[in-house]
C-alpha cells in the first residue's frame, strides 16, 4: 500500500535509469546508510563489529566480484581465494616498500594488481567454458596458494612464512594494526563497499554491463551486434579479480591482522561461490544476501541454543552447524534456485500489490 | 533514424557481391561455386528447400564461417578473412532463424546491446556513470526508443525477452538488429513459426524499414507468398548450388525452380 510507484512519473531517460527509481526504495537505501554509518558505530559493540559485520562486509564485495564475472559475464571461476590472496600479499608488499602512504590508497591500489594477474588467468576462457574454465580457474588457485607459500619474497622472508599486518595510518588514525579501534576499520570497510558497490552497480547498468550479460546470454549473437568476445571477457576477469583482491586486502588488513598461504585457499573459493549462488546469480544486492547467509548461518545456530537455555557440548554445535548449513543450502536450492534476490523481488511485487494478490 | 546516405554507393549500384564461393565442413559441400549480388536498397531474397545451403550462405556473409573459395565484396572492398564483429562494424546485422536474445535481459537492453558499437565511452566514465557517460547513454536511449516506437513494442520494454511471446521475441531481434543502423540487414526466417497476423505485422515492418530508412535486405523465407509479395529479387539455391536468380515472376516460372520444390519423376 505504501510501497508502490504509482503516481511517480519519469520525464526524463537519466530518471528513468536510476538505480532507485522508485521513491520508497530511494528514502530505505538513504536510511540504512544512515544506520550503516552513523548508529551502528555509536551502538554496536567491538566485537560484533569486527567478527559479523567486517567479515559480513569483507565477503560481500568478494562475492559482488565473483557476481561480476559467474553471474553478468557467466564465467564460472573457482580461483577466488587465489585473487584475493593476490590483493592481500600485492598490499602487504606495496606497504613495505612505501610505508608512508595512506592505507587506504594501498588497498585500493592492490586490487589492481589481482586486476593483472586474473586477466592472465582469465586468457584461456576464450577457448574454454563451462566446467572446463573453471578448472582452468582451479589451476590458477593452486598455482596461487603455491606462490603464498614457496615465494618468500611475498612474506618479507618471515620466518613464520605469515604476514603480519603493520600499523599504518590514514588522515592521521590508526586504520591497520593493533591500535586500531573496531569502530576505525569498521568505517573503512563499510566505505570501500560501498564505493566499490556503486561503481559495481554503475558498470553493469552501463555499456560493458549489457556487453557482460550479451556474452553471458548468447555469445554468437553478441559477437555479431559487434562484441568482441575476448575483449569482454578480458575485461571481466580484471574488474571482478579487482573486487576479490580488494576484499582480501581488506580481510588480512582490516579484519584478521594476519595472514598465512591458508587464508587463501579452495575453501574460500567456494565460500564465495556459495554466496554468490544462494544470493543470487546476476545480482548485486543478491552478493549482500549471499554473504549475510552464509556468515550469519553459523552465528545464529551457535547462540539460538543459548537463548533456548540449551547447554550443548561445543563440539556438538560444530557438527551441527556443519550439517544443518549444508542441508539448509541444499533445500534452498531446490526451492529457489535463482537465490535470495528473486525472493526478495518477489516479497517487493507482492508488497506492491498488496492487498490484493495481483 | 539516420538514412545510410554517407555511404558512395548509390541506391542500385551493388552493395555486396558474392562471386564463386565454395564451402565444405569435411566431405559435405554446404555451398558450390555459387555467385550473387545484392544491390543498395532492393530486398534480396534466398530460397529453396531445406538443407539447400541458405543458413550457410547468410553465415559466409557475416563471417561467420570463411570459404575455401571465392571472395566477397562489401560496399566495394573485398574482404579477406574476416569475424563476425568486423562484420557488424562495417554494417551487417543479421537476425537469427531461431531467436538468439539476450535471454536474461529486457527488450531494452537487448536493443541498447545493439548500440554498442556506437558507444565511445571507456571503463571510467563507465564506472562513475556520471558526465559524458550520463549523456551518451541517454543519447542512445533516446534513439532505442525510436525503434521501440517503430516496432511497437513499449509495452513489453521493460519485461525480460525470455518470458515474451515468441512473436514479440522475433520483433525485438529486429529491434536489436535495427539498432546498429545497418547498411546490409540479414534476416534468417523472420517469419518461421508465426501466426498469419504477426506474418502481416513483420511484412509491414520489413518492408518500413526498407523503404523510409532506405535499409537493403537480404531474407531466407519459407513462405512463397511473403517472398513473392515482399522481395524485388531472388535467389534460389538447391543442394548448394544456385539454380536460379531473377525478379520473383521469373523464378515462379522456372522449370529448376518447380522441380526443386515439387521433386522430379525418376
Amino acid at each position: 500500500m505504501f510501497y508502490r510507484e504509482a503516481g511517480q512519473y519519469k520525464t526524463t531517460y537519466s530518471a528513468d535509469q536510476a538505480v532507485f527509481p522508485i521513491l520508497q526504495d530511494r528514502i530505505g537505501i538513504f536510511v540504512i546508510l544512515l544506520l550503516a554509518f552513523v548508529v551502528v558505530p555509536m551502538t554496536v559493540s567491538g566485537f560484533v563489529l569486527s567478527s559479523v559485520l567486517i567479515p559480513i562486509m569483507v565477503f560481500a564485495l568478494a562475492a559482488i566480484g565473483l557476481n561480476l564475472l559467474t553471474g553478468y559475464t557467466g564465467l564460472l571461476s573457482l580461483g577466488t581465494g587465489g585473487f584475493m590472496g593476490v590483493g592481500a600479499y600485492a598490499c602487504y608488499k606495496l606497504t613495505t616498500f612505501f610505508p608512508d602512504v595512506n592505507i587506504i590508497v594501498l588497498i585500493l591500489a592492490s586490487g589492481l594488481f589481482s586486476a593483472a594477474i586474473g586477466a592472465l588467468f582469465g586468457l584461456p576462457s576464450l577457448r574454454i567454458k563451462g566446467f572446463y574454465l573453471a578448472v582452468a580457474t582451479l589451476a590458477a588457485q593452486f598455482f596461487l596458494s603455491w606462490c603464498f607459500v614457496r615465494v618468500p619474497w611475498l612474506y618479507n622472508y618471515n620466518v613464520s612464512s605469515a604476514i603480519e599486518v603493520p600499523t599504518r595510518t590514514a588522515f592521521g588514525v590508526h586504520v591497520t594494526g593493533p591500535n586500531a579501534t573496531p569502530v576505525t576499520r569498521y568505517l573503512v570497510v563499510l566505505s570501500i563497499v560501498v564505493l566499490l558497490t556503486w561503481i559495481a552497480s554503475n558498470l553493469v547498468r552501463g555499456r560493458i554491463g549489457r556487453m557482460w550479460m550479451a556474452v553471458r546470454d548468447m555469445d554468437i549473437a553478441a559477437e555479431l551486434i559487434g562484441i568482441k568476445l575476448y575483449q569482454t571477457k578480458l575485461i571481466a576477469f580484471a574488474i571482478s579479480s579487482y573486487f576479490c583482491g580488494v576484499a582480501g586486502a581488506m580481510m588480512i588488513f582490516l579484519w584478521f591482522g594476519s595472514a598465512e598461504a591458508d587464508s587463501f585457499s579452495i575453501t574460500q573459493s567456494f565460500l564465495v561461490l556459495f554466496m554468490v549462488i544462494i544470493g543470487g546469480l546476476g545480482s548485486l544486492l543478491g552478493s549482500f544476501f549471499g554473504a549475510i547467509f552464509i556468515l550469519g548461518l553459523p552465528i545464529m545456530l551457535r547462540t539460538l541454543p543459548e537463548l533456548f537455555g540449551l547447554t550443548i557440548r561445543a563440539a556438538t554445535v560444530e557438527h551441527l552447524q556443519f550439517m544443518i548449513t549444508g542441508a539448509l543450502i541444499i533445500v534452498f536450492l531446490v526451492i529457489e534456485p535463482h537465490g535470495l534476490a528473486r525472493l526478495w523481488q518477489i516479497g517487493k511485487q507482492k508488497l506492491r500489490v498488496w492487498p490484493f494478490p495481483y | 533514424m539516420r538514412a545510410p546516405a554517407d555511404l558512395k554507393i548509390a541506391a542500385g549500384d551493388v552493395l555486396l557481391a558474392v562471386e564463386n564461393v565454395s564451402l565444405s565442413f569435411g566431405g559435405v559441400k554446404a555451398i558450390r561455386d555459387i555467385s550473387f549480388d545484392i544491390r543498395k536498397g532492393e530486398i534480396r531474397a534466398i530460397i529453396g528447400p531445406n538443407g539447400a545451403g541458405k543458413t550457410s550462405m547468410l553465415n559466409v556473409i557475416n563471417g561467420f564461417y570463411t570459404p575455401q573459395q571465392g571472395r566477397i565484396t562489401f560496399k566495394g572492398k573485398t574482404r579477406a578473412k574476416m569475424r563476425p564483429h568486423d562484420a557488424a562494424a562495417g554494417g551487417i546485422a543479421r537476425t537469427f532463424q531461431n531467436v538468439a536474445l539476450f535471454r536474461g535481459m529486457t527488450a531494452l537492453d537487448n536493443i541498447m546491446a545493439g548500440r554498442t558499437l556506437c558507444m565511445k565511452r571507456g571503463l571510467f566514465w563507465q564506472a562513475l556513470r556520471f558526465g559524458p557517460a550520463m549523456k551518451e547513454e541517454v543519447e542512445h536511449r533516446r534513439y532505442v526508443e525510436e525503434i521501440i516506437d517503430f516496432l511497437h513494442i513499449q509495452h513489453i520494454r521493460k519485461t525480460q525477452v525470455g518470458r515474451l511471446p515468441y512473436g514479440l521475441q522475433k520483433r525485438v531481434e529486429l529491434g536489436r538488429a535495427l539498432a546498429m543502423e545497418p547498411d546490409l540487414l540479414l534476416l534468417d526466417e523472420p517469419m518461421a513459426g508465426m501466426n498469419l497476423e504477426e506474418k502481416e505485422d513483420m511484412s509491414r515492418f520489413i518492408l518500413d524499414v526498407n523503404q523510409h530508412f532506405g535499409t537493403t535486405i537480404a531474407l531466407i523465407e519459407h513462405d512463397m507468398g511473403v517472398v513473392m509479395d515482399l522481395s524485388d529479387r531472388v535467389v534460389v539455391l538447391d543442394y548448394g548450388r544456385k539454380i536460379a536468380d531473377g525478379t520473383p515472376d521469373e523464378v515462379k516460372r522456372n522449370q529448376d525452380v518447380i522441380d526443386a520444390y515439387l521433386g522430379v519423376a525418376h
